[in-house]
């Protein structure tokens, strides 16, 4: 069972962001948008909520931050104490930086992992982008609502907001 | 289209009108069309100068450190200069995509690509410098906490110098990571315009699948945020800990607590004026003189002004505080350094990075490409000179006059450091020619900055593209025709 998706392709930024309002009020399904650059406020006008990666960032440094004190605490206090220059052997100052550091590090990492991850972002990935929407176009998939004349009303919609070419598209879920 | 109120004060930040189209065309064209012989004439150049750099550090490992002309009073010199000069150079970048990137300040634009790139390539210089000069590099890997069969005998995590090799690898790897996903959505609008073969297969790899899709983009713009936000606090405490390197000793002219703040200031200075170096030719032989504009030259040539006067004060207060503190060695340690033996070097330093900069005052002198780029050369010199003067002139004449001694660099010093030169200029060479060196989906976003929309490029008939129809569609339903700019009007 495949559904039909419509894809309105548009020539700024202005059009998408009327357009894409415009589903999203008509009631047919907005798949996605794709567009060439990050556009500011589509986020609100496909009604995205914001990403809760910044979380799995702070995840990412407490435990960068954990393991690099674990780690120069166990090194220097239980496994091979030395006496360097009289300091004492939990010299905590000085295990500042390296821990400052490693909290970035993991932060860092974990963050884009995650994203990737959840972008489905991978090196032999198959996914094609839509003729153009990496160059100069800007696209909008929809599905229209489950009824014979939805389909029709889908492409007014579109063309009024001044989409300059239209595609049919076969998807299987 | 710019979703912005025109300001008579906003100035656009491309000073042409262009298409999208136009755009992304530009920026891949010199990457789609052969190298001119220029290139390959820089590319020889620098090539040759890696080799032979390569040359010379064999020699140096197979025979030993002795070929340095390091001493018992001044056992580091050449090779620890250099390597604080080259990670300054690497911090500018970071500012640049970072810093400017919280600041919100869309200029970064068209310069953070190529400035991103410029730190990752200025870090390998780097490293190299503290590897080869451990003398037998092949241990390198000593200086990780791993488990051994030694006791385990770890590192010491007191020592500034363990300090460094964190930061340093971190840095490098978090620059790495933030320069990749930054390149993602570009990868993908290259490897788009490939039509088939070993480009086509590479790009479709790199891009990871890249659809344009927004719900991508708006994690990616939180990563890229998230990522700015690490980066930033990380340059400032990549080069923090490098001047502990110092100050974190008794010697006297090292062990002063102004250094952090200094040497990051000194790295954004000496940074900013490499940048500045390489946009400059690179903006003339690509044609990009209407994406990096003079407004860009001018705001770096600002930011110059702003470091270079930091780093005056950082001077003057270091005198100030040797003479205050009342320390007969301190005191000493910094009338040496401006009237001992190594005073030369003192004075080029001076002239360099305290007189120089104040020519940027001048309007007529900030926005002279010529004038800019013989400055920031001028600067460069004189960065080197002062990270050569902390360390020397530290040095050679310390508490007890009888270890006092000179040093003089030996061809082999020189020839590392300008070999260094030759993997900097290689890397970036190549760099220009297999990567989009600007950020086009960066770009394309502040197209329409303050340029009212009957200012955009004008649209032309007929269409040098096919309609976008994909093979196992359907039949268009009632396509309208598309108006595509001709791209001939593009001096590409």
């Amino acid at each position: 069972m495949s559904t039909p998706v419509l894809i309105g392709y548009f020539e700024s930024e202005a059009q998408v962001l009327d357009a894409t309002r415009a589903v999203r009020d008509s009631g047919h399904v907005l798949q996605d948008v794709y567009t060439p650059y990050a556009v500011h406020g589509l986020d609100d006008a496909m009604g995205l909520k914001p990403s809760r990666l910044t979380w799995v960032c702070f995840g990412g440094g407490a435990l960068g931050c954990t393991v690099a004190l674990s780690l120069q605490l166990y090194t220097s206090v239980v496994s091979w104490p030395l006496n360097v220059g009289g300091k004492p052997f939990n010299s905590f100052p000085a295990f500042i930086p390296v821990s400052f550091e490693l909290t970035v590090l993991f932060a860092a990492l974990i963050t884009v992992g995650t994203f990737l991850a959840r972008a489905k972002l991978f090196p032999g990935n198959r996914k094609l982008a839509l003729p153009r929407v990496t160059d100069d176009r800007f696209a909008i998939a929809v599905s229209p609502r489950q009824s014979p004349e939805a389909l029709e009303d889908a492409e007014q919609l579109l063309r009024r907001h001044g989409a300059v070419a239209l595609d049919l598209k076969e998807v299987s879920p | 289209m710019s979703q912005q109120h025109l300001s008579p004060l906003r100035v656009p930040l491309v000073s042409e009108a262009r298409t999208l189209g136009q755009l992304t065309e530009e920026i891949c064209a010199p990457m789609e069309r052969p190298p001119t012989w220029k290139w390959w004439a820089a590319f020889a150049i620098a090539v040759s100068i890696l080799g032979t750099g390569a040359g010379i550090v064999a020699y140096q490992v197979g025979t030993g450190i002795g070929v340095w002309g390091l001493n018992k009073t001044i056992g580091w010199a050449f090779d620890i200069t250099n390597f604080v000069f080259w990670v300054g150079i690497g911090h500018a970048g970071t500012l640049i995509s970072a810093i400017l990137f919280l600041f919100r300040q869309k200029w970064r634009t068209s310069i953070n690509r190529a400035a991103e790139a410029m730190t990752l390539f200025a870090v390998m210089c780097a490293a190299l410098f503290p590897v080869i000069h451990m003398g037998r590099p092949w241990l390198a890997f000593w200086v990780l906490p791993y488990p051994n069969t030694r006791g385990s005998l770890w590192v010491n995590f007191r020592s500034p110098l363990l300090w460094d090799v964190f930061a340093i690898s971190t840095y490098f790897t978090v620059s790495a990571v933030f320069w990749y996903v930054g390149l993602i959505p570009d990868l993908a609008t290259v490897r788009d315009r490939v039509k088939s073969g070993v480009r086509k297969a590479l790009f479709k790899v790199l891009s990871l699948g890249w659809t344009g899709s927004n719900r991508t983009w708006s994690r990616y713009e939180t990563v890229y945020m998230l990522l700015a936000g690490l980066a930033t606090p990380l340059v400032l405490s990549v080069h923090t800990i490098v001047s502990m390197d110092f100050a974190t000793s008794v010697i006297p002219g090292w062990h002063t607590t102004i250094f952090p703040p200094y040497f990051v200031a000194g790295a954004v200075f000496s940074g900013f004026a490499m940048v500045l170096t390489l946009m400059i030719i690179t903006r003339v032989v690509l044609g990009y003189e209407h994406l990096i504009t003079l407004r860009h030259l001018e705001n770096m040539t600002k930011v110059i002004i702003v470091t270079g006067g930091l780093v005056s004060l950082a001077y003057a207060t270091e005198f100030f505080i040797a003479w205050y503190s009342g320390n007969p060695y301190e005191r000493f340690a910094f009338m040496n350094r401006a009237f001992g033996p190594y005073a030369w070097a003192y004075w080029i330093m001076v002239t360099c990075n305290v007189v120089s900069p104040h020519l940027f005052w001048f309007k007529k002198v900030r926005t002279s490409p010529a004038a800019i780029f013989v400055l920031s050369l001028v600067i460069n010199v004189g960065m080197w000179f002062e990270r050569f003067v902390i360390i020397v002139t530290s040095l050679h004449r310390d508490f007890l006059p009888s270890s006092w001694s000179m040093y003089t660099p030996t061809a082999v010093e020189v020839g590392t450091f300008i070999g260094t030169f030759g993997l900097f200029f290689t890397l970036f060479l190549l760099f220009v020619r297999v990567l989009p060196i600007i950020s086009i989906g960066e770009v394309k976003s502040v197209l329409g900055f303050a340029r009212p929309e009957h200012a955009q490029a004008p649209a032309h008939h007929p269409p040098a593209r096919p309609a976008p129809v994909a093979e196992q569609a359907p039949a268009p339903r009632g396509t309208p025709p598309l108006a595509i700019a001709t791209r001939k009007d593009v001096p590409v």
